[in-house]
C-alpha cells in the first residue's frame, strides 16, 4: 500500500520487502511466527490435512492420534521448564494427575458416589489449569534454590509423594485400582463426548474429540511459541544457558524461575484434564515416575526448546505403542498376547523400544526429531549447494 | 522405649541397604558426573543374578553372591562402555536421561525373567533371632549390616591406600588434569561403574532374600537411595552412608508411629516418608547435609 522499503534501512514492521521472503530488515521480522512462504505453505497444508484427518483414518487410529494430541500439550508445557528455561522436572506426572483430577472433581457428578461439583467445562478446563500451576508454584520455593540433578531428584521425589495423595484421597480420585471417570468434553451445549454429538455431522466420539484435540492443541502451542519468542522466552533461555550470568545482566532469576514452573505446570493440568477425557477412566495409580519419563521423552526425541518438536516428540511416543503392535505382526519372535509364548510381548517390546529410542536420539541425534527435519530442510534449501 | 529403639535398630538393617544403593550413586557421581537412574536396574538384576545361582542351579548362597557381584560389576562396565562413553562432555542432564533410557530397557529384560510371581532367595541363615535387652535382630538383619560395614571400610581403604583408589580420588577432582597426570580416566570411569554394580548387586541380593523376594515392582526400593544421597549431599561418601541410615530409620520409625500419632497422612506413609525428609532437608540445606557448595564464576 505504501512505497515499498528500501533493504538495509530502519526496521518496517514483521513484513519483509515484496518479492523479497526472505529478507530479513527487522528483528520483529526475524522473529515472526510463520517468518518464511515454506513455513506459511507447510502450516497451512498441515492444518488443513489435520482437519481432514477425522475423515480420513479409522476410528482406532484417531484415537492413538487425539491422545497424541492432548499429550503434544503437556510435552510443550515440559519443555517450556525444561528445554527453554533448563529447569530439570522429573515431576510432570504429578502436574498431569492433578490437573485429571482436578477436572474429575469440578466437573463430575454431584450425586456420585464421589465428591464431583458438576460444573460445565468452561469452568473444569482453567480450573484444571489453575490449580496445577498453583502447585507448581508450591514446588517454585525449592526450584529457585535448587539447580540441576538436585532440582530433577526432587521433582521425582514430588513424583512419589503425589502418588501417595492420589491413593489415599479416595473419595476424590477412586483409590487405587479403580480410578474415577472423567468428566465430559461438552461447549456451548455440543457434546463431544458422545458419538453423534456434532449437529449436523454423523461423526463418531473419536472422530469429534480429535477435532477438539486438535483445536486446543493449535491454540495452545501458538500460546506457547509467543511466550518463547518474547521477552520472557529470552530471560528463560538467559536461565539455561547461565543462570549467574542472566542473574548479572538483570534477569530476576526466582520470579521467572516461579513463572516457569506455573507455566509448565498449567499446560500440564490442562493436557491431564483433556487426555483423560479420551482415556475415560482416571486410575491413581498411573501417575507414576514411567509418566514423567514418558514425557521427558517426548521433549528429547522431539527436540528440546522447539514448539514443533514437542508435538512430534508427543505424536511419537503415543504412537509407539501401536507401532509395537504393528511390528508385532511382521517379527516372528514377538507374541501379541500379554501371557503367550515368544521372545517377547509387545508391551516388552514397546518398554524396549522406549529406551532405545532415548538412548539412540541423546547420542545421535540430540536435537530430536526436530534437528532431523532441520537437517532434510537446509539440505534442500541450500540444493544444489548442498554442502 | 524399647520399641523406639527396636526401630531404628530394624531401621538400620534396612537402611544398611540403603547405603550401599546411595554408595554406587555417590561413587559413580563423584567419578564420572553422572547421576545414574539405571542403578534401580542394576540391583534387580544383581539380585537375579544372586537367585539364578542359588535358587535355579543349586549353588551355596555366599558363593552365589560373590559370583552375582562380578557380574553386576561387568553389567555396570558394559552400561558405562556402550551408553555413557560415546556421551562424555555432554551436559549431565542428558547423561542422567541415557541413564534412565537404559534402566528402561533393562528393567523389561529383568520383568521378562521374573515373570508372575516373586523370586525369593532362601537365606542360609534361616529365621534365626537374636535378643538383646528386650530387642530383636535377626540372623539376615546382623548380616546385612556386618557385610555394609566390611564394604564401607574396604572401599573407604581402597579409595584411601590404594594406588587405583587415588587415580578415582584425582579423577573425581579435576578429569582433565587427572589425563594430565597419566590417569587412565576411562578406566577409571569403568571401575567407578564397576563398583557401584557390585554395590547394587550386594543390595539386591539380601532384598531378595526378604519376606517379598523380587517382584516385578521391586525396583522402587533402589530410588529410596535417590532421598538418601540427597540428604548427604551428592558428592560426600559419608553423606551416603548416614544419608541412607537415615532414610531407613525415618522410614521404620515413621512405619511404627505415624499410624497412631499422624493418621491423616493415610496408610502405608513410611513409604514415601523419605521423599517427605528430603524436601525438609533440602529447604534448609540446599546442598544436603554434607555435599559441598557448588561456586560458579560466570
Amino acid at each position: 500500500m505504501t512505497t515499498t522499503p528500501v533493504p538495509g534501512s530502519a526496521p518496517h514492521g514483521p513484513r519483509p520487502p515484496r518479492g523479497r521472503p526472505l529478507l530479513r530488515t527487522s528483528y520483529a521480522q526475524h522473529m515472526g511466527l510463520l517468518n518464511t512462504p515454506g513455513k506459511r505453505w507447510s502450516t497451512l497444508v498441515l492444518v488443513i490435512v489435520g482437519f481432514c484427518a477425522p475423515l480420513l483414518f479409522t476410528d482406532d487410529l484417531l484415537q492413538v492420534l487425539t491422545l497424541g494430541l492432548f499429550a503434544a500439550i503437556g510435552a510443550i508445557g515440559l519443555n517450556l521448564v525444561t528445554g527453554y528455561a533448563g529447569q530439570v522436572s522429573l515431576g510432570h506426572a504429578f502436574f498431569i494427575g492433578l490437573g485429571a483430577y482436578t477436572a474429575a472433581v469440578v466437573g463430575g457428578d454431584t450425586d456420585g458416589r464421589l465428591l464431583g461439583l458438576g460444573m460445565p467445562m468452561y469452568i473444569w478446563l482453567p480450573a484444571a489449569g489453575l490449580v496445577t500451576a498453583a502447585a507448581g508454584l508450591l514446588i517454585g520455593p525449592l526450584a529457585v534454590r535448587l539447580r540441576g540433578l538436585y532440582l530433577a531428584i526432587v521433582t521425582l521425589g514430588v513424583v512419589f509423594l503425589g502418588l501417595h495423595i492420589f491413593r489415599e484421597a479416595s473419595n476424590l480420585t477412586g483409590g487405587p485400582g479403580v480410578g474415577r471417570r472423567a468428566p465430559d468434553v461438552e461447549l456451548f451445549g455440543i457434546n463431544a463426548s458422545v458419538s453423534g454429538g456434532l449437529p449436523g455431522l454423523d461423526w463418531t466420539r473419536d472422530q469429534q474429540l480429535f477435532v477438539v484435540a486438535l483445536i486446543f492443541l493449535i491454540i495452545f502451542a501458538v500460546a506457547a511459541r509467543n511466550i518463547a519468542r518474547s521477552g520472557v522466552g529470552r530471560a528463560f533461555a538467559a536461565i539455561r544457558d547461565r543462570d549467574v550470568a542472566a542473574a548479572v545482566i538483570g534477569v530476576d532469576l526466582a520470579g521467572y524461575k516461579l513463572l516457569a514452573f506455573a507455566l509448565s505446570s498449567f499446560y500440564a493440568g490442562i493436557c491431564g484434564a483433556l487426555y483423560y477425557t479420551v482415556v475415560r477412566v482416571i486410575e491413581p495409580t498411573s501417575f507414576d515416575l514411567l509418566l514423567s519419563v514418558q514425557f521427558l521423552a517426548m521433549v528429547l526425541i522431539g527436540g528440546v526448546s522447539t514448539i514443533s518438536g514437542s508435538i512430534m516428540g508427543a505424536l511419537f511416543i503415543t504412537a509407539l505403542g501401536r507401532m509395537a503392535i504393528e511390528i508385532a505382526h511382521y517379527v516372528p519372535f514377538v507374541s501379541t498376547s500379554v501371557t503367550g509364548g515368544g521372545l517377547l510381548n509387545v508391551f516388552q517390546l514397546e518398554g524396549i523400544l522406549y529406551g532405545l529410542l532415548i538412548i539412540g536420539f541423546l547420542i545421535a541425534e540430540p536435537r530430536g526429531l526436530y534437528g532431523i527435519w532441520i537437517r532434510v530442510r537446509n539440505y534442500w534449501k541450500g540444493w544444489p549447494f548442498s554442502y | 522405649m524399647t520399641t523406639f529403639a527396636q526401630a531404628i535398630l530394624s531401621g538400620t538393617a534396612q537402611g544398611a541397604i540403603y547405603a550401599l544403593l546411595a554408595l554406587g550413586f555417590v561413587i559413580i557421581y563423584k567419578a564420572t558426573h553422572v547421576i545414574s537412574f539405571a542403578q534401580p536396574a542394576l540391583m534387580v538384576c544383581g539380585g537375579l543374578f544372586s537367585y539364578h545361582f542359588s535358587a535355579v542351579l543349586g549353588w551355596p548362597f555366599w558363593p552365589s553372591l560373590f559370583i552375582a557381584i562380578l557380574l553386576g560389576a561387568a553389567l555396570g562396565m558394559v552400561i558405562e562402555r556402550l551408553a555413557l562413553r560415546p556421551m562424555v562432555g555432554k551436559p549431565v542432564f542428558t547423561l542422567a536421561i541415557i541413564t534412565i533410557g537404559v534402566d528402561v530397557v533393562l528393567r523389561v529384560l529383568a520383568n521378562r525373567y521374573i515373570g508372575a510371581d516373586s523370586r525369593a532367595l532362601r537365606y542360609p541363615g534361616g529365621g534365626e533371632r537374636y535378643e538383646l535387652l528386650g530387642l530383636a535382630l535377626s540372623h539376615r538383619q546382623v548380616t546385612i549390616i556386618a557385610v555394609t560395614v566390611i564394604t564401607v571400610v574396604s572401599l573407604a581403604l581402597f579409595f584411601r591406600y590404594a594406588k587405583a583408589g587415588l587415580a578415582v580420588r584425582a579423577t573425581a577432582l579435576d578429569q582433565e588434569t587427572a589425563l594430565a597426570q597419566g590417569v587412565r580416566v576411562g578406566a577409571m570411569f569403568a571401575l567407578a561403574w564397576a563398583i557401584a554394580g557390585g554395590l547394587a548387586a550386594i543390595a539386591g541380593t539380601f532384598i531378595a532374600t526378604g519376606s517379598g523376594g523380587i517382584e516385578q515392582d521391586t525396583w522402587i526400593i533402589a530410588l529410596k537411595a535417590l532421598p538418601a544421597i540427597i540428604i548427604g549431599g551428592l558428592d560426600s561418601l559419608q553423606g551416603a552412608v548416614i544419608g541412607g541410615l537415615l532414610v531407613g530409620i525415618v522410614e521404620q520409625v515413621t512405619a511404627v508411629y505415624q499410624a497412631a500419632y499422624l493418621p491423616f497422612l493415610g496408610a502405608n506413609f513410611s513409604l514415601v516418608a523419605p521423599y517427605a525428609l528430603m524436601l525438609l532437608v533440602l529447604l534448609i540445606r540446599p546442598y544436603g547435609l554434607f555435599g559441598t557448595k557448588e561456586v560458579e564464576r560466570v
